[in-house]
């Protein structure tokens, strides 16, 4: 059974992401590509736990811990940067300072 | 004292704040507040991940965290603006690789255990090291192909049965390595070999307009291994975020391969390579106009149509060009700016690129917005843009990108075509509206040639 509730909340998930960006205009393809890039970059939390549980006197437990968290952490920290110029350059020629 | 709530309930925040977030990139007002709340939940995710019970190794995670954080910040930070496609690239196989890497751990973890993970566990990890190494390597020849290091696509003889072949023997792998529970380094070493090296063979062939396509399907690839890798560690925002992007990045896919017409199978099975079937060769010659002629055409114009394609990115002219279309206007010509959706080397590329130098986006139009004022315009002026223009796609059935819908440049009364040389370009397919009566070419870099035309065009007024 709870193997199925997973299984809810992937198809609940992938409807959500679907549902989220439906209209979104041309012009902002690439940072919400860059933007969603970032999301996943939520690995990091992942490869946080995975070296958090390895055996410190393996190094091969070790080694792939700190390669995952290392990629991780580049894919969070990048994806974000990368993101936030993008959109920092996004301005009407109007001033349209609606919320 | 019960830690497992607030970790609970913070996970639970955090998927909402990046839902709310991508939610709000996809609309420009929102947009910057979107990249800041999924910002907010990706710090509450690092650090409430540190109260983990059991968690150790608290100083190889902060070593790594700030080696990976600072370098790929500071990167971030100084890239050209014309090099971003790459980064995104970059930083996407970097989450593929880490998703990979953590299934890798997991297994060598329980096996010295000598526990086992279970059969949908083991899958799930599997499964998700395939998709995640595929988009580690993908990315890694993505950077390399638009970062110029790997100039030409390389295209094995029997190349799709070389994927088929590839392919299955990777799922085949992971399939026997779940059901006989052999999760020992040599089966592991060759899965994720093989893994890897389908993602390069996938992508190499690749090139030309079809490049944005692959990364955003890359792109989706890693979120699903993300969010299968959550599954294994039973950690919610990882398959929360994991599988939003998946299936965000999956729709973003279909727009990008709907908009050229072409079929997300066919990129991967039939890709333009450049040396391939060229379509049928045009007739007829160039017209070359000096900068001098040009700026006329545009002074005494009524509207001027700019296209610009990855030409402009290259040269960096778009304040060149933006420079150019404010001097047409004060000068009573009405401008826009007519973009692709493939455009460059991503959807939106040119939109980023022409924002940069500040151009306001209601000057800019689509493809479906813009398409029937062509016929009224005095002047399109083509800047770095080739294939998106392309009339072939009209009517040459032996072109390789016909049926891709275009912008119609060439029904504009004259059409300019800055490019650097006579040469066919990034897809290697000949360009009929180079030759067309009402068609003149400008040869030069972008920046230099636009330059020229903007010192012409203000002897004139």
């Amino acid at each position: 059974m709870e193997g199925f509730i997973y299984l809810y909340v992937f198809m609940l998930a992938a409807f959500t992401g679907y549902e989220v960006i439906s209209r979104v205009p041309v012009i902002l393809h690439t940072p919400l590509m860059s933007g969603s890039n970032f999301v996943h970059g939520v690995v990091l939390v992942g490869a946080m736990v995975a070296l958090g549980a390895a055996d410190p006197n393996d190094p091969l437990q070790i080694a792939i811990g700190v390669f995952a968290v290392v990629l991780g952490a580049a894919n969070a920290a990048g994806g974000y940067v990368v993101t936030e110029r993008m959109l920092a350059m996004f301005k009407t020629g109007k001033k349209k300072e609606a919320k | 004292m019960n830690i497992q709530l607030p970790i609970d309930v913070s996970y639970f925040v955090v998927a909402v704040l990046f839902i709310l977030g991508l939610k709000a990139m996809s609309s420009p007002v929102t947009a910057r507040k979107g990249i800041l709340q999924a910002g907010v939940g990706m710090v509450i995710a690092t650090l409430i991940t540190f109260a983990t019970p059991g968690m150790g190794n608290f100083i190889y995670i902060i070593a790594a965290l700030a080696v990976g954080g600072i370098i790929a910040a500071w990167l971030g930070k100084t890239v050209k603006m014309t090099d971003m496609p790459q980064m995104v690239a970059v930083y996407n196989g970097m989450g593929g690789g880490a998703a990979a890497a953590i299934a890798a751990l997991e297994f060598v973890r329980t096996s010295a255990h000598g526990e086992t993970l279970g059969l949908a566990t083991t899958s799930l990890a599997i499964l998700g090291s395939l998709i995640g190494a595929v988009a580690f390597s993908g990315s890694c020849v993505a950077f390399a192909k638009l970062q110029g290091i790997m100039k030409k696509a390389h295209r094995l003889p029997a190349q799709n049965v070389v994927n088929v072949v590839l392919g299955l023997g990777a799922i085949g792998l992971g399939v026997y390595i779940v059901v006989t529970g052999h999760i020992e380094g040599p089966w592991l070493l060759a899965f994720y070999g093989l893994s890897l090296l389908l993602g390069v063979i996938l992508t190499s062939p690749i090139g030309g307009a079809d490049m944005p396509v692959v990364i955003s399907l890359l792109n989706a690839f890693t979120g699903l291994a993300v969010g299968f890798e959550g599954y294994v560690l039973k950690n919610p925002a990882l398959i929360i975020a994991g599988i939003v992007v998946g299936a965000s990045g999956s729709l973003l896919t279909q727009l990008m391969a709907k908009a050229m017409n072409r079929k997300i199978l066919r990129i991967i099975f039939k890709p333009i390579t450049g040396e391939a079937q060229g379509g049928t060769a045009v007739a007829g010659t160039m017209k070359e106009a000096s900068p001098m002629d040009v700026a006329s055409m545009m002074r005494y114009a009524q509207k001027v149509i700019i296209v610009p394609g990855y030409g402009m990115a290259v040269a960096g002219a778009q304040h060149k060009v933006w420079e150019l279309a404010k001097l047409l206007q004060e000068l009573g010509v009405s401008v826009k700016f007519a973009i692709h959706p493939v455009a460059g080397r991503m959807p939106g590329h040119m939109n980023v690129l022409l924002a940069e130098a500040g151009v306001p986006y209601d000057l800019i139009a689509d493809l479906e917005e813009i398409n029937g004022e062509f016929d009224q315009a005095d002047v399109a002026l083509v800047i770095g843009a080739n294939d998106v223009v392309n009339p072939a796609a009209r009517t040459d059935k032996a072109s390789p990108i016909y049926g891709m819908p275009i912008l119609n440049a060439d029904h504009a009364h004259n059409v300019i075509v800055n490019k650097r040389g006579k040469g066919t370009g990034y897809s290697g397919i000949e360009n009929a509206l180079f030759y067309g009566d009402n068609t003149m070419m400008l040869y030069g870099s972008a920046q230099a040639a636009i330059a020229e035309v903007i010192a012409n065009v203000k002897s004139l007024s």
